[in-house]
């Protein structure tokens, strides 16, 4: 690409893309780089991510743990207490490559481990590693668990976003899902920890847009043992999607009505089937603190798909494209066409109602 | 002329652009466009026309002041930002923020458009904007609208409801055409009369519907064979009374 970026203004908003193939047919990881690059101008250099769902076939059992230390003695800590929890099937420096624009990595590592047993009897595995992700993050100091889920990793760091795809080798990588984000950070600093996407167990989230409700969020999930260690607001919405869907059991799309509910004049509307009005009405009054405020424009990647999804009132862009038993999401139609170059369908989903990309049921078996 | 604008960074294509209209160029073709940002933005010359083969970048022209622009796909958001004269037709959907703050001229869309499409409009003395839209429109069609027209025609609907939500809010100045039906619970009666278009406001917009007709190959005909309804402000000051002053 004959690019020569201009630097003397910053044109902003973060940038998405994400891509799902429901047969599970792998893609190269140089798609969303390609697709995210062409997003460039919608990030400032000041971090981005990928998320990979297929990429581990080898230990597709164990749970894949992303970690970046920022001391020896962080490492030391951690493996201690992973080595106390987990059976670990093997493990390694995450590959990567010196890069231009990528400077000042903490050391990045990556676990394939299995919980040895759990706590109580009450407790599942899934328990046992959101616990050690929390206890690490919180109380280990410059260790950090980016990514925990079986069969997935993310990958982010401080730069742009193709930039940081090559630092990670990521056109190395085969994935049945990706999702990519450009970042301009506008509350909290640039840092490893605070770029997309956030993930914990095999819940990934990249998101544009900022949460007002961070406060509100934070204090909720903290009554359920989340801990919010990474100083960037998008790391409520991947906690309460775990919360809402894996531990209270609702639906994808139920917890998309809780995180954006409908508001209270469509829930009053006359024309309203009085049964689906006190569900949504339950929904909002069980879950306000659950609520999430501001603008925002999000890809949720999960072990059984793709999900993007915007606030109630569309107040960040999102657009999608469907070509065979592929789904494409993007903050912008043109980076649609470098992962597509030509969709049979592409439309701008309806504001506070998720596009879902499932895997058929013979992937996810 | 025709320019290659594959791989090519917005800026050096707008570059190109724009040197070619300084040589006297009237006919500029684009291809493979793919998300280049600001083309045919604050560009000049009523004699000129750029057609645009690919998906344009976001604020396709902005500010511009005069030319003639086809977009033969779709269009992403923000075009003709402020836009103060010209015409700019896309001959497939555009996304949200149409007309944003737009002064003057003219938008055509074959298809839908998105979310706050015409938001802040205006009018001032003979400069009388206008946007068509042949599908549907998202939330805050014509939110706090302050001159100029706005023409949902909702030829192709897929399911979907001609106007979004939240219809017209904060209007007080120009006017909202709507054609054929139309959910009354997105179109708030607070702030905006609804009345039946009568022969004086269709004609007022004929010149505009032919131009659709023309350029995406319907016929008056169709576009007329279902009635018109047409909002308007009930006040210039719709907020008057709503921080300061006792109603």
């Amino acid at each position: 690409m004959r690019h020569r970026w201009d630097w003397s203004k910053e044109i902003s908003g973060c940038g998405l893309a994400g891509l799902i193939s429901r047969r599970g047919r792998k893609v190269s990881g140089e798609v969303p780089i390609r697709a995210i690059a062409n997003l460039h101008d919608r990030g400032n250099g000041l971090g981005g991510g990928f998320a990979g769902y297929g990429i581990y076939p080898d230990y597709a059992d164990h749970y894949a743990l992303h970690t970046m230390y920022y001391s020896d003695q962080a490492q030391d800590l951690t493996e201690d207490l992973l080595r106390g929890h987990f059976s670990i099937a093997h493990s390694e420096f995450i590959p990567t490559r010196p890069t231009e624009g990528i400077g000042d990595a903490p050391n990045l590592w990556r676990y394939f481990a299995t919980p040895r047993s759990t706590r109580s009897e009450t407790e599942g595995e899934a328990d046992t590693v959101m616990k050690t992700v929390m206890r690490v993050n919180d109380e280990i100091e410059g260790a950090y668990i980016f990514s925990s889920g079986k069969n997935m990793g993310a990958f982010k760091a401080v730069g742009f976003a193709e930039d940081i795809g090559r630092f990670y080798r990521l056109e190395e990588y085969e994935g049945y899902i990706w999702t990519a984000h450009g970042r301009f950070p506008t509350n909290t600093q640039a840092w490893w920890g605070g770029a997309h996407p956030f993930c914990l167990l095999d819940y990934s989230v990249v998101h544009n847009g900022e949460i007002s409700s961070y406060g509100i969020n934070r204090r909720y999930l903290e009554q359920f043992d989340y801990k919010c260690t990474l100083q960037t607001d998008t790391e409520v919405m991947v906690y309460l999607l775990d919360l809402l869907i894996r531990r209270h059991g609702l639906s994808i799309e139920m917890a998309c009505e809780v995180l954006a509910p409908p508001f209270w004049k469509t829930i009053d509307r006359p024309d309203m089937d009085p049964e689906e009005a006190e569900l949504l009405e339950a929904l909002r009054i069980t879950y306000a603190p659950a609520t999430v405020n501001g603008p925002f424009a999000i890809l949720f990647g999960h072990s059984r798909g793709l999900v993007g999804f915007n606030d109630r009132i569309k107040l960040r862009p999102m657009v999608a494209a469907e070509k065979d038993d592929m789904l494409f999401i993007s903050s912008e139609e043109a980076a649609i066409h470098i992962m597509c170059e030509s969709p049979d369908r592409v439309w701008t989903p309806q504001a506070g109602h998720p596009v879902i990309g499932w895997l058929d049921e013979s992937v996810t078996s | 002329m025709e320019i290659d604008a594959r791989g090519v960074y917005y800026k050096q294509l707008n570059e190109q652009i724009r040197e070619a209209v300084g040589r006297g160029e009237t006919r500029i073709v684009l291809r493979n466009v793919n998300g280049q940002r600001y083309i045919g933005g604050g560009l000049r010359g009523d004699d000129v026309t750029v057609e645009v083969n690919g998906v344009p970048g976001n604020d396709l022209a902005a500010f511009m002041d005069g030319p003639t622009v086809h977009v033969m796909n779709n269009a992403q958001d923000g075009c003709a930002n402020t836009m103060n004269a010209g015409r700019l037709f896309v001959h497939g959907d555009a996304g949200d923020v149409v007309g944003y703050g737009m002064r003057g001229g003219s938008v055509h869309v074959k298809g839908h458009v998105g979310y706050r499409v015409g938001i802040h409009m205006k009018a001032y003395k003979t400069q009388s904007p206008v946007i068509v839209a042949g599908g549907t429109a998202g939330d805050f069609f014509g939110e706090y609208l302050a001159g100029g027209t706005l023409v949902l025609l909702g030829m192709e609907r897929d399911g979907k409801p001609l106007v979004g939500d939240y219809c017209g809010t904060g209007i007080h100045g120009g006017q909202i055409y709507l054609r054929g039906a139309y959910d009354p619970y997105h179109v708030s009666t607070e702030h905006i009369a609804v009345a039946e278009a009568d022969a004086g406001e269709m004609k007022a917009i004929e010149k505009d519907l032919e131009a659709f007709a023309e350029a995406f190959g319907f016929t008056l005909g169709e576009i007329l064979s279902e009635p018109f309804t047409v909002l308007r402000p009930k006040s210039h000051r719709p907020f008057g009374d709503l921080y300061v002053n006792r109603p």
